[in-house]
């Protein structure tokens, strides 16, 4: 029997797979076609503090190996996310969940974590300082370590639930953000959120996406997102989320010898539904196939 | 929703770019005209979303239309191919509105999802009126299909160079009284019919889409009843609830 279990700042899950946020609402269409509590946790729909509808369509290009998005975080605020949502995850997802939160001003974090921090079933907090697709927001915390600290401190301040904080590739020296984050207080780093991108429609010569950019993500920006997780570990002693990419069970173990606690599944969801039970499935005899008996024993073994 | 392989029958060129596959699978979560399915293709990372023709006896029938590199790539696939598609899709329409006289209008690849839902009609005793609006005599495909159900069929081409010139709007005037319309088509379509008919409706929208099944958030439209996905919460919206 080989071991699946990883454990996130003191909670064990079963396996490191996770939903990644945005690419599974909050459980529920997923919930009727498997049974969501085989999953380790998942991320839910990035909540912020008013409700969004997010950006004009489209929304969606495709790419080779990928596809970009730019939603916008569309949600219906916090308070609907807890009146409205959480009690009908409840019914369909018995273990903690991870509450994916984003903001335009440090007060907005602050006031989504605040609020989520007394939900029972919220067992971490994943701090969005990466979404690409809104304006004068989200990203604009995660492009400067200054910025990403000052987040993680005031959020860290208000809640008691471990804090990941959720970084965007979009930058130079993605490194240096995540010290600062840890520095700041940091439980953990979930890395990374898509590449921002773009594709033009040759019928019409303009930008297929409304909102003109959108957040690259899919099989081919796993490289590069393992790239980064393999950094980030030699320089952080807090755990890391690595996501980006992945599709395969294959993938799972290889973003865990980079350095990777626990995985997040995305754009893998999207256009294969069954994406994190085939994998979640397909892990021990994958770990097998390696001879891996324990996967928290390879977390960073590349290193 | 379910993920079902599906064997590809027949697939043939009906109109100028626009081929008509028939598949054998599992189509039992399809439980409503108007409705769509998700087609996974070799090389391609997003599934095409493709509405329902037909389906019946084990059989699902699409028609669609070559635009792209993936309906390109569909085209060239033959008996015995083997799909991976995700059934049971969007909500489809309700035919419960429709009165005795219903109108159904179809525009190019809208046309399809029109035959189900008119063959669903006219078994339970519907006078049935389709109006079928193509760009140009190369195009029209389906007329006889729809005649052979025994509907009441108009055509318009916006060249004049098949049936009446024009836009399916120029054809209302000549069904005569309807008691209700459903329609599928491009949105200007659509939005021409909204304010050139008289009753309520039903209309299928089009969108660019991440899942198909309500995850992504990737189709999202406003309606007078809040935020919808147009793969979940539509593609058929109600004349009422619709937002221009």
């Amino acid at each position: 029997m080989v071991d699946t279990k990883v454990t996130l700042s003191g909670i064990v899950l079963d396996n490191p797979v996770i939903p990644a946020s945005g690419t599974f609402g909050f459980g529920y269409e997923f919930a009727e076609i498997y049974d969501i509590n085989m999953l380790g946790t998942f991320s839910f729909k990035g909540t912020t503090k008013e409700p969004r509808f997010g950006n004009p369509t489209p929304r969606i290009a495709e790419c080779p190996s990928g596809m970009i998005n730019a939603v916008g975080l569309q949600n219906p605020g916090v308070e609907k996310v807890i009146s409205e949502e959480l009690p009908k995850l409840k019914k369909c997802f018995n273990k903690p969940v991870m509450a994916n939160v984003s903001g335009f001003a440090v007060d907005e974090y602050v006031y989504c974590c605040e609020k989520l921090d007394k939900e029972e079933q919220v067992g971490w907090l994943e701090v969005n300082v990466s979404c690409p697709n809104v304006h004068g927001g989200g990203m604009s915390f995660g492009v400067s370590p200054e910025a990403a600290a000052q987040v993680t401190k005031a959020v860290k301040a208000v809640t008691a639930k471990p804090v990941y904080i959720k970084l965007s590739p979009n930058v130079t020296d993605i490194v240096s953000i995540a010290k600062a984050c840890e520095e700041a207080g940091a439980d953990g780093i979930s890395m990374i959120n898509t590449m921002l991108g773009m594709r033009i429609d040759l019928n019409k010569k303009k930008p297929i996406i409304a909102n003109k950019m959108g957040g690259y993500s899919g099989s081919a920006i796993m490289p590069v997102a393992l790239r980064m997780v393999y950094q980030v570990y030699e320089a952080v002693k807090i755990p890391i989320i690595g996501m980006g990419g992945i599709t395969t069970a294959e993938d799972v173990i290889e973003m865990m010898l980079a350095g990777a606690t626990a995985v997040q599944v995305g754009a893998a969801n999207l256009i294969e539904p069954f994406a994190c039970k085939n994998i979640i499935e397909d892990l021990p005899r994958v770990m097998e196939k390696y001879k891996i008996n324990s996967l928290k024993e390879i977390i960073g073994g590349a290193h | 929703m379910k993920q079902s392989l599906f064997t590809v029958l027949t697939n043939e060129c009906i109109a100028d770019k626009v081929y008509k596959m028939t598949l054998s699978g599992d189509i039992s979560d399809i439980t409503a005209t108007g409705q769509f399915v998700n087609i996974k293709l070799d090389g391609f990372y997003l599934r095409r979303p493709i509405s329902v023709c037909e389906a019946a006896d084990g059989v699902l029938t699409i028609i669609y239309k070559a635009v792209g590199k993936g309906t390109e790539y569909m085209s060239s696939l033959s008996e015995g191919a083997v799909l991976d598609v995700l059934t049971g899709l969007g909500n489809g329409y309700t035919i419960e509105p429709s009165g005795d006289r219903p109108l159904l209008v179809g525009g190019g690849v809208g046309v399809p999802p029109m035959y189900g839902l008119a063959k669903l009609l006219r078994s339970k005793g519907k006078e049935v009126s389709v109006i079928l609006g193509f760009n140009t005599k190369t195009d029209v495909f389906y007329e006889e299909e729809f005649k052979a159900l025994g509907c009441k069929v108009f055509v318009t081409t916006a060249d004049g160079s098949y049936g009446k010139k024009g836009f399916v709007t120029d054809a209302v005037g000549d069904v005569g009284e309807y008691t209700y319309f459903y329609t599928c088509g491009p949105e200007p379509m659509l939005k021409a019919l909204y304010n050139a008919t008289a009753t309520g409706g039903q209309f299928s929208f089009e969108e660019r889409m991440g899942c198909g099944f309500g995850a992504c958030m990737g189709c999202s439209c406003k309606t007078k009843y809040g935020n919808k996905r147009i793969c979940k919460d539509g593609p058929v919206l109600t004349k009422e609830e619709i937002i221009w």
